[in-house]
């Protein structure tokens, strides 16, 4: 018996640096952004006078930031239908018993392994429209190489299309992971159920509307958290790519927030764009980490 | 019933179906021609208006630059910065590993009263945006600074002979301080803890608690279960571990710009954005330098995939 308290209390210590790093940097910091979001903090020298929601309310008057909210609107819902319509439509091709399958997987998968520097360094160059000087460069010039010059467009140097030129980068490096998710969903169906629904003289495409895609929600339901969560605080992607663009038409919160606090020093305001872009990821991430935590018990 | 025509559809729609799968790849892999390509030419071979085509020449132009830098024209190559980030993320991702094994170990088999709503608290951690820590996280590291510099001075002050003059500077930026190596590979252990703990708590769940239980009988204690019955099944936890964290702090951006300032500290990610923000850089010189930061874990990706795979879809949660 003596043993087993002890060996209880070293379970203890061997966690609480753990529990304690946690509990500083992610509780503690976070109620310090919101405290300071409270404050007149918005010079190098901190002023922790109090002033309600004066930085709130500022913030959502600012015209940038206005912008910035509806760039994360267009971003992550544009975002979210390429990736899970591009990675579904992938994995059910290829499980049709491909050949080279394990080759294909790998090629749409590598982007996850790279940098969004990288991605936003690549795409700026692929995306670039080029000047009266160079011609048509990047995309541009090989839709006009196809004979589809048509399509040529100014890509993220355009006021209007802005941000919806970072949603092809952006695609181009997550479409693989809702591949593999839905890839690893659809191998986990038994085959005799689509065997049993093909007895029973359903055709393929039936056997997807009814069977296979029901089974798969809660696989779209994962990927639409983690790809809602990536979106609505995307960051390096932005800074590498584009930057804010023209009337900050590829402006996003998080990109403000790093200009308001680290160059602009005015900290309380920087607060309150990083409380609004918590409290957004939150309503995705908190219901769904509760869901998960029960299922789990009830397992 | 004839299997044969329900399992292969007609030929027609196997032919639509590759060139559909060809068209996607082709898609995934055109940026990577064109760096590959571009990094590949000469100088007077680069142009923009003839950058789908293949160089008739090879040269390694471009990537010496990159890498080297040009002092005639006054940038920074990314040696240094590279060489930065495996001195950051090495030391970073074994120490998240170590940490996530002990903790997973006993959030999974050494479960208190709320363990499991702690772990769902500590899972919180690797879902936020990091902008809303980001504030008091340098408020904290400068204060530390004010701890950890003497030691940081002092070391690098320690007199060694000309041939070794490099390390004392290149072992003090070890120390966690506001602006060294060692602020960020703490910074990087400290918010890798919720994913790491996540992952190896998930593999050890599979392990039978009956394995613990007849160890507990035999009078093995809590260090000596964790040593003799789980650490030497392991492997392929700390294998998945070590590759998710590797790739994401290699990858890593926001913490590098805010921890380190100075450019000869920095990682090469920032070194990259740094590089490619700046006018007098050409833009094959960015592409090459693109893909130099890239290749570390590609190659990790490309050796061992399967690994990166678990990884990958162990980040969605499921148990």
């Amino acid at each position: 018996m003596r043993r087993l308290t002890r060996d209880r209390l070293v379970s203890i210590l061997l966690i609480l640096p753990s529990v304690l790093c946690i509990l500083i940097f992610v509780y503690g910091f976070i109620g310090f952004t919101v405290f300071s979001s409270l404050t007149k903090w918005n010079d190098l020298v901190p002023d922790f006078t109090p002033v309600g929601f004066t930085n709130y309310e500022r913030l959502f008057e600012n015209q940038r930031f206005q912008i910035d909210l509806s760039n994360t609107v267009t971003f992550t819902v544009l975002f979210l239908i390429a990736t899970l319509v591009l990675g579904f439509v992938l994995a059910v091709l290829l499980d049709q018993r491909i050949k080279a399958e394990g080759l294909f997987r790998s090629i749409y998968l590598f982007p996850m392994a790279i940098s969004f520097i990288v991605t936003g360094v690549v795409w700026r160059w692929l995306l670039a429209p080029g000047t009266e000087a160079t011609g048509a460069a990047g995309v541009n010039l090989l839709l006009e190489n196809l004979g589809l010059g048509f399509l040529k467009s100014g890509w993220y140097t355009d006021p209007d299309i802005g941000i919806k030129a970072v949603v092809i980068a952006a695609t181009w490096q997550m479409a693989g992971y809702t591949m593999a998710l839905y890839l690893a969903g659809l191998r986990a169906i038994p085959d005799e159920l689509r065997e049993a629904a093909r007895v029973d003289g359903a055709s393929e495409i039936q056997i997807y509307r009814h069977i296979l895609i029901p089974l798969l929600q809660p696989i779209t339901l994962s990927a639409i958290i983690i790809l809602g969560h990536i979106s609505l605080k995307i960051f390096d992607l932005v800074v590498a790519m584009t930057g804010p663009g023209t009337g900050f038409s590829t402006d996003v919160p998080a990109l403000f927030m790093f200009d308001t606090t680290f160059r602009g020093n005015r900290f309380a305001q920087g607060s309150s764009i990083a409380v609004v872009l918590l409290l957004m990821v939150a309503v995705l991430v908190v219901p769904y980490l509760i869901y998960n935590a029960r299922r789990e018990v009830e397992r | 019933m004839t299997a044969q025509t329900t399992r292969r559809p007609f030929r027609w729609s196997r032919l639509l179906i590759y060139a559909t799968l060809i068209l996607a790849a082709i898609f995934f892999l055109l940026p990577v021609y064109v760096l590959v390509i571009t990094g590949f030419k000469s100088f007077e071979e680069v142009s923009l208006a003839t950058m789908w085509n293949p160089p008739t020449s090879l040269s390694f132009a471009s990537f010496q630059k990159a890498w080297s830098g040009s002092e005639a024209e006054g940038f920074r190559g990314l040696a240094g910065n590279f060489l930065n980030s495996v001195y950051l993320a090495v030391p970073a991702t074994l120490l998240s590993a170590i940490l996530g094994s002990i903790n997973g170990y006993i959030l999974s088999k050494w479960k208190f009263r709320g363990a499991d709503t702690l772990f769902s608290l500590m899972l919180f951690g690797m879902f936020i945006p990091y902008q809303s820590v980001l504030i008091p996280l340098v408020q904290v590291l400068q204060q530390l600074t004010k701890i950890t510099g003497p030691l940081v001075e002092s070391i690098a002050s320690i007199p060694v002979t000309p041939a070794l003059s490099g390390l004392p500077g290149w072992l003090a930026g070890f120390v966690p301080a506001y602006g060294t190596l060692g602020g960020l590979i703490l910074v990087h252990v400290i918010y890798g803890i919720p994913i790491t703990t996540l992952i190896f708590r998930n593999y050890y769940t599979a392990v039978p608690t009956e394995l613990v239980e007849a160890a507990k009988i035999d009078g093995a204690s809590l260090l000596g279960i964790y040593r003799w019955v789980l650490f030497p099944i392991s492997m392929p936890g700390f294998v998945v571990v070590l590759i998710w964290q590797f790739t994401s702090i290699w990858n890593d951006f926001l913490f590098g710009v805010i921890v380190t300032s100075r450019p000869s500290v920095q990682p090469v990610t920032v070194a990259l954005n740094n590089l490619a923000g700046s006018y007098i850089v050409e833009w094959n010189v960015q592409m090459a330098g693109a893909f130099i930061t890239a290749l570390p874990t590609l190659l990790v990706y490309i050796l061992l995939g399967r690994f990166f795979m678990r990884g990958l879809l162990a980040g969605s949660l499921k148990g």
